[in-house]
């Protein structure tokens, strides 16, 4: 077996068999650090497949992390204070169904980022950086001055959303269903790298004009790996948002899409598990650190700059080096 | 079916000032081997760039196989049958050899948007990758990184992944450069073969090769085509020797 996927799932069974030890011994708060640990790592799963893969440099990707969890928001106020979104042309009623949640959520961000992608992704180099940035401030600001629901205040959520079967207020039981859809996710994009999608996405991250010379059009390939991308972390927004019950305009920040992107980079770019690393390395230092000091952010940036530095896989190239496919 | 498979009509390109090509009009017909010579700096690479599509010309057109494709883009115009060698190698670099053939094969067939079928196990364009490999004699070296292969294996598989698209026509943009007289004397063995598959556009500075191969040469100089012909009829041809040749370099 390779170093690689020995490690990955190393990794995998950590993250189901602590909160599993949490909940023997009764310790729910760290069952819910190993949920939020999951559902960013699922965020860093959509964007490394733009960022990692595509080599789509995107620091707008707050956009799809907050429609998802405005989508739970506004379906779930409505459902809780039973009213309809909207009575015309078709009734719309809200809902507190997590898989109907899912999919508005997807659906929504999906096409946020077919719009924005097509539009941005005429652009490259910083031009794109700074693209996808302005449509985050976009809808940062857009959430902050939209009073239905929360403006600045943002929206609570009384009681958490249902799933078919499970009892989501138990902590262990919400831990398994978001732990379950990051391993989905992550079997879905160890699939889609070795695909024939995957190599020509990959290929023209590399170089793009031997791509076009084969005959595809890296366009259409990047524009189809954001639209995936975005959804994968529009996903991760509407969990999030049950997670805490909350949702706010926080979550389309632009530091949101900044700390998205830091767990792609410290756990290793394009590397399958370099996000759930990096989201762990995050979650870590933002507890044990954030409890010390409100400035536990200088550490984060320091364990960032060392990775830039030294590790040019993130921590994942660190650990098993330079990865290549031999077959 | 027509003779004339590639037909380059007027085409014109300029960067600034500099007139790279003025009214460059030549075919290719099926089964030859033309030979695009010319100096440094001629404009032969921007002549390739506009057949392929990655540069828009300022005036002209390209006709290929009874169409005009001045419009397409360079994608559009390899799925239609033209494939290209870069005069300086572009490949996927972090990609192993195979992969590089794999994706050439991939883009020939099509259907790019498969996101769950391992492509590296697809037995079809598995196959079509190692028969282009094994042409150009890289298949012992397919499992490694093209980042690591010399500078000539870099060449060779320049030349495989045009053949794992199975085009109509080659442009190639001097293959022999930098393979030294053993490779390039390999590599004119192999274009020789090569012909019968599909014409090729050639541009070259190795005039030995170019001699042994060109059934037709055209001379491009500062962006002016100044001779076209067979190559006996080139080598004689006094505008040829006094702007570009020079006599010593006739084989
Ligand atoms: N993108 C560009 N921008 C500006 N000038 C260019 C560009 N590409 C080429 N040129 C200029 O156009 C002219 C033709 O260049 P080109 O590369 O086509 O020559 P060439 O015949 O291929 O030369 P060589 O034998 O050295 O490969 C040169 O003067 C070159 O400097
Ligand atoms: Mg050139």
């Amino acid at each position: 077996m390779r170093a690689e996927t020995l490690l990955n799932a190393c990794v995998l069974l950590a993250l189901a068999a602590v909160p599993l030890w949490a909940w023997v011994a009764d310790e729910p708060f760290t069952i819910t650090l190993a949920t939020r640990l999951a559902i960013l790592a699922l965020a860093g799963v959509g964007l490394n497949l733009a960022l990692g893969l595509g080599g789509l440099v995107s620091l707008g990707h707050a956009v799809f992390f907050g429609i998802g969890g405005y989508a739970m928001g506004v379906l779930a106020s409505h459902a809780q204070s039973y009213t309809p979104l909207t009575d015309w042309p078709v009734l719309i009623e809200g809902t507190k169904s997590m898989p109907v949640i899912w999919l508005v959520a997807m659906g929504a961000s999906g096409l946020a980022a077919l719009a924005i992608g097509a539009l941005s992704l005429r652009t490259s180099g910083v031009y794109f950086i700074m693209i996808t940035l302005a449509f985050g401030q976009m809808f940062y600001y857009f959430a902050i001055s939209w009073p239905a629901y929360g403006g600045e205040d943002g929206l609570s959520i009384y009681v958490r959303n249902g799933f078919p079967g499970l009892n989501t207020l138990d902590p262990i039981q919400f831990f398994a269903l978001c732990y379950a859809i990051l391993a989905l996710a992550l079997w879905a994009m160890a699939r889609l790298m070795r695909s024939a999608f995957g190599l020509a996405l990959v290929a023209a991250r590399q170089n793009a004009a031997r791509v076009e010379a084969v005959g595809i059009a890296p366009y259409r390939l990047r524009l189809v790996a954001f639209v995936l991308s975005g959804m994968i972390t529009g996903l991760a927004g509407a969990l999030f948002a049950d997670l805490n019950r909350f949702v706010s305009p926080v979550m389309f920040s632009w530091q949101t899409s900044g700390e998205i992107i830091v767990f792609v980079i410290l756990g290793g770019v394009a590397r399958l598990y370099g996000p759930v690393v990096g989201a762990a390395v995050f979650v870590l230092l933002e507890h044990f650190l954030g409890g010390l000091s409100e400035f536990w952010h200088i550490w984060l940036g320091a364990v960032l700059l060392g990775v830039v530095l030294f590790a040019r896989g993130g921590i994942i190239g660190l650990v098993v080096g330079r990865e290549v496919r031999r077959d | 079916m027509t003779e004339v498979l590639l037909d380059i009509r007027g085409i014109t390109k300029r960067f600034g000032a500099v007139t790279a090509c003025e009214e460059v009009s030549l075919t290719l017909r099926r089964g030859e081997i033309h030979a695009l010579i010319g100096p440094n700096g001629a404009g032969k690479s921007t002549l390739i760039g506009q057949i392929a599509g990655s540069l828009r010309p300022d005036a002209g057109s390209v006709w290929f196989d009874g169409h005009d494709v001045t419009a397409l883009d360079t994608a559009a115009r390899a799925r239609a049958g033209l494939a290209r060698t870069f005069q300086i190698s572009s490949l996927a670099m972090e990609m192993t050899v195979l992969q590089n053939a794999v994706l050439g094969a991939l883009g020939a067939r099509g259907r790019v948007m498969r996101f769950f079928r391992d492509v590296m196990r697809d037995s079809a364009l598995r196959a079509v990758a190692r028969e282009a490999l094994d042409r150009v004699g890289l298949w012992d070296v397919a499992a490694h990184r093209v980042g690591d292969l010399s500078h000539g294996q870099r060449r060779q598989l320049e030349v495989a992944v045009a053949l794992t698209q199975a085009p109509k026509a080659f442009l190639m943009d001097e293959p022999m450069a930098g393979l030294g007289a053993e490779g390039s004397a390999r590599m004119t063995r192999f274009l020789d073969g090569l012909r019968q598959h599909a014409p090729i556009l050639l541009v070259e500075h190795d005039m030995d090769a170019v001699f042994a191969l060109a059934d037709r040469v055209s001379v491009l100089v500062y962006g002016r085509v100044i001779a076209t012909g067979a190559p006996d009829a080139i080598r004689r041809d006094a505008r040829v020797r006094e702007a570009y040749l020079g006599d010593e370099a006739l084989p």
